[in-house]
């Protein structure tokens, strides 16, 4: 009997799934990194095929962000968990004011789960990453028992450098500074909430989900003085602007009239009795800048295609109470709070 | 958003204002209630208190679903939930609710029994569809505007025979809860009431004429966005001024004097009146609430489950009960914003974003410091 060296059958993408055995670090294991990962990612880094990536010196102060994506549904309109990995820990490095250089990427799989899936999941990230211009270049993989996972968590770290004049920090917001944002509010938490509530609007939602390192360089460059960048992910605009009060000891002032909202995503949030103010983003940010920059930010952020709506949409303002608040278009005011447990509907 | 901005428009809003300066008299003070807790969301919200004068003062009333229940009904809920092992099913904010023993029903969630949130009782009977071999118990909640569903779901059930279908029913009466305001022990010095949005689409305004008719108590209905409540409210000043006091229909695009009569005569069919029911600071209230009919007994879990209501003491501290009777202000509570908050509520105002607490203390507590 002849034995083929290295012979194996190849993944049955098409009808296959995930078992113990992807997990095992066996031969299965070894398969699958190959066949699925390794080729999508490919990178001369990750092609070093050992336990870490040995990166080559960097010029600058470091900056590291890491991010869990759970996210259900795993596919959803303008994206998916794959290309939200990615484009969430880009985000958190950028909004250091850093430049993203390197991912890693771990995946938690659940026994059961689709290959056809997981490559379709695979193919995403690595274009993501391709777009982005910041490789994968570590990565690994557990496999865990059926009922113990959702099918697939990932978590990626990102690491990024960081220009020696810069400060961005949560603590830097000062009495009298402008707060801009990006664009539209609540597109992504939108998007993924009707989708799992079966919601169709005539126009449908799409995620916002992009990578805005690129934006953030374009910031930069401009030479207005930045304090503070975020991007309003879980939690929304009004828990990312109640952090960074609270960092800096200030209060703000909001102006309804200034944030917009898409109008789909506004008749949802009504529907379900939701504030966009809370509602998730994955590709907006918000920035304060001292007040004499204000307008120069503001016409980049314009000539940039990810901020072609960004507005100035309030005023960081001495208050010992660090309330942020919101002039509504009505005329009067109120206070836009942390959130309180989940965003729940209301009743009747 | 079609249909919803034009009530929303800040321009129209300083019409309204203008008026409202204009006609209301220096010399007299206008205290309206707003009964909805939806409306004291919308007041709170837009930030309404800053467009009107001084003397004329919001007062919240009773009107929030999750604030009325007493601690005792949770604890009802909870107790089928941990003891016979049902799914309990419930709408959104009452899982918050403080309940006995430093529990909700989240807190009883957590510790392992099954209780889930819903959006609409078509949910409750896809559960019990798709688990024959559980109890389903559906924990309803609500004054008029959500008995309606309820109904729908308990003639289903009957059509489909579906056996482990049943709902604790807590389904209240807005009028009567108008009522027992009014005759509150000590009173409550009121001159008007913002009358409901959503429950007046379902009973009418011929409920309210007794308020204006016998009380002489003007009742303006408003829809639930700022320029519905601003309107009303100008419409009660004028009705004060003049010295008239009967029901008036701002919300005239969704609410007739009838009502919904297919709703009522669904409700009629379903349900009947309950001698007494416990609320939340209004005590024991003849004739507020509504149980099933015997007919429908089989979906009753009252009735199928041992699992009698006990009534419970609030929390000595939490002043709910005379904050639900418009006598107090949320800020006028001990322990207000300090011991109670919306991550830890002590009291059921403090838990929906409809309940006088919890409406002042995120959208409006900048006020106290000011």
């Amino acid at each position: 009997m002849t034995v083929k060296p290295d012979y194996a059958r190849p993944l049955d993408i098409k009808q296959g799934r995930v078992d113990m055995s992807h997990g095992s670090g066996g031969r299965a294991m070894a398969q699958l990194i190959t066949e699925l990962f390794a080729g999508a990612f490919d990178n001369e880094y990750l092609s070093q095929g050992n336990d870490g990536a040995l990166l080559p010196q960097a010029t600058g102060r470091l900056v590291m962000a890491t991010d869990s994506h759970v996210v259900s549904p795993l596919f959803f309109a303008g994206g998916d968990i794959g290309s939200l990995s990615v484009h969430g820990t880009i985000n958190d490095v950028a909004m250091m004011g850093a430049r993203p250089l390197y991912l890693s990427a771990s995946f938690i799989l659940e026994e059961g789960f689709l290959l056809s899936d997981l490559k379709r999941i695979v193919e995403s990230m690595a274009q993501a990453s391709r777009v982005a211009g910041v490789p994968i270049v570590t990565g690994d993989t557990k496999v865990v028992e059926r009922g113990k996972g959702d099918g697939v968590f990932i978590t990626t770290t990102g690491i990024g450098v960081l220009r020696d004049d810069l400060r961005l920090s949560g603590d830097q917001a000062m009495p009298g500074d402008k707060i801009l944002l990006s664009g539209t509010l609540g597109d992504h938490g939108m998007a993924i909430l009707s989708q799992r509530e079966g919601l169709s609007f005539s126009a449908p939602i799409v995620s916002d989900s992009t990578a805005l390192h690129g934006l953030v360089a374009a910031m930069l460059d401009s030479g207005a003085k930045l304090r503070v960048l975020r991007d309003p992910t879980r939690g929304g605009l009004a828990t990312a602007l109640n952090e960074i009060a609270k960092q800096s000891g200030v209060g703000m002032m909001l102006h309804e009239s200034a944030i917009a909202v898409n109008p789909p995503v506004e008749a949802a949030c009504e529907f379900l009795g939701l504030d966009p103010l809370y509602v998730a983003n994955e590709g907006k940010l918000v920035a304060i800048c001292a007040p004499e920059d204000a307008q120069r930010l503001l016409a980049v952020m314009r000539a940039h295609p990810l901020a072609v709506a960004a507005s100035i949409i309030g005023e960081v303002l001495e208050d010992a109470q660090g309330f942020v608040q919101l002039t509504t278009r009505m005329g009067g005011r109120r206070v836009v709070d942390w959130l309180a447990g989940e965003q729940l509907p209301r009743i009747c | 958003m079609k249909y919803v901005d034009e009530f929303r428009d800040g321009e129209l809003a300083k019409n309204i204002v203008s008026n409202i300066a204009r006609e209301v008299d220096p010399k007299s003070v206008y205290r309206l209630m707003e009964f909805c807790g939806g409306h004291t969301h919308a007041i709170s919200r837009y930030g309404l208190v800053d467009l009107l004068p001084a003397n004329v003062r919001m007062i919240h009333g009773p009107g929030c679903p999750v604030c009325v229940l007493p601690v005792g009904r949770i604890d009802q809920a909870i107790r089928l939930a941990r003891e016979q092992g049902v799914i309990l099913c419930t709408y959104a904010d009452t899982l918050r609710v403080p309940a006995s023993n430093n529990l909700s029903l989240m807190r009883a969630r957590a510790q392992g029994s099954d209780v889930r949130m819903v959006y609409s009782t078509q949910d409750v009977l896809k559960i019990a569809r798709e688990h024959p071999d559980r109890e389903v118990v559906f924990l309803a909640i609500g004054f008029e505007t959500t008995t309606p569903p309820t109904a729908v779901a308990v003639k289903q059930a009957a059509f489909e025979d579906l056996k482990n279908f049943s709902i604790l029913c807590d389904h209240v009466l807005t009028p009567a809860a108008m009522h027992a305001i009014l005759k509150v022990s000590g009173g409550v010095a009121l001159d008007g009431f913002v009358g409901p949005a959503h429950v007046s689409t379902i009973i009418g305004s011929k409920p309210y004429e007794p308020f204006a008719e016998d009380y002489g108590k003007p009742v303006v209905i408003a829809g639930f966005e700022p320029l519905d409540v601003m309107q009303a409210i100008l419409m009660l000043i004028r009705q004060i001024n003049a010295g008239r006091a009967v029901v008036e229909n701002e919300f005239i695009r969704a609410v007739t004097r009838e009502g919904n009569l297919k709703a009522q005569e669904l409700v009629a069919e379903v349900f009947e009146l309950r001698d007494t029911f416990e609320w939340r600071g209004l005590g024991s209230v003849p004739d507020s609430a509504l149980k099933l009919r015997s007919k429908f007994a089989p979906f009753d879990a009252e009735l199928k489950f041992n699992v009698e209501y006990v009534a419970v003491p609030d929390n000595k501290a939490c002043e709910c009960a005379t904050i639900l009777r418009g006598q107090k202000r949320p800020q006028e509570c001990k322990i207000f914003g300090t011991v109670c908050t919306p991550e830890n509520p002590v009291g059921s105002c403090m838990v929906s974003s409809e309940g006088a607490c919890a409406a002042h203390y995120g959208y409006g507590r900048f006020r106290e410091v000011a």
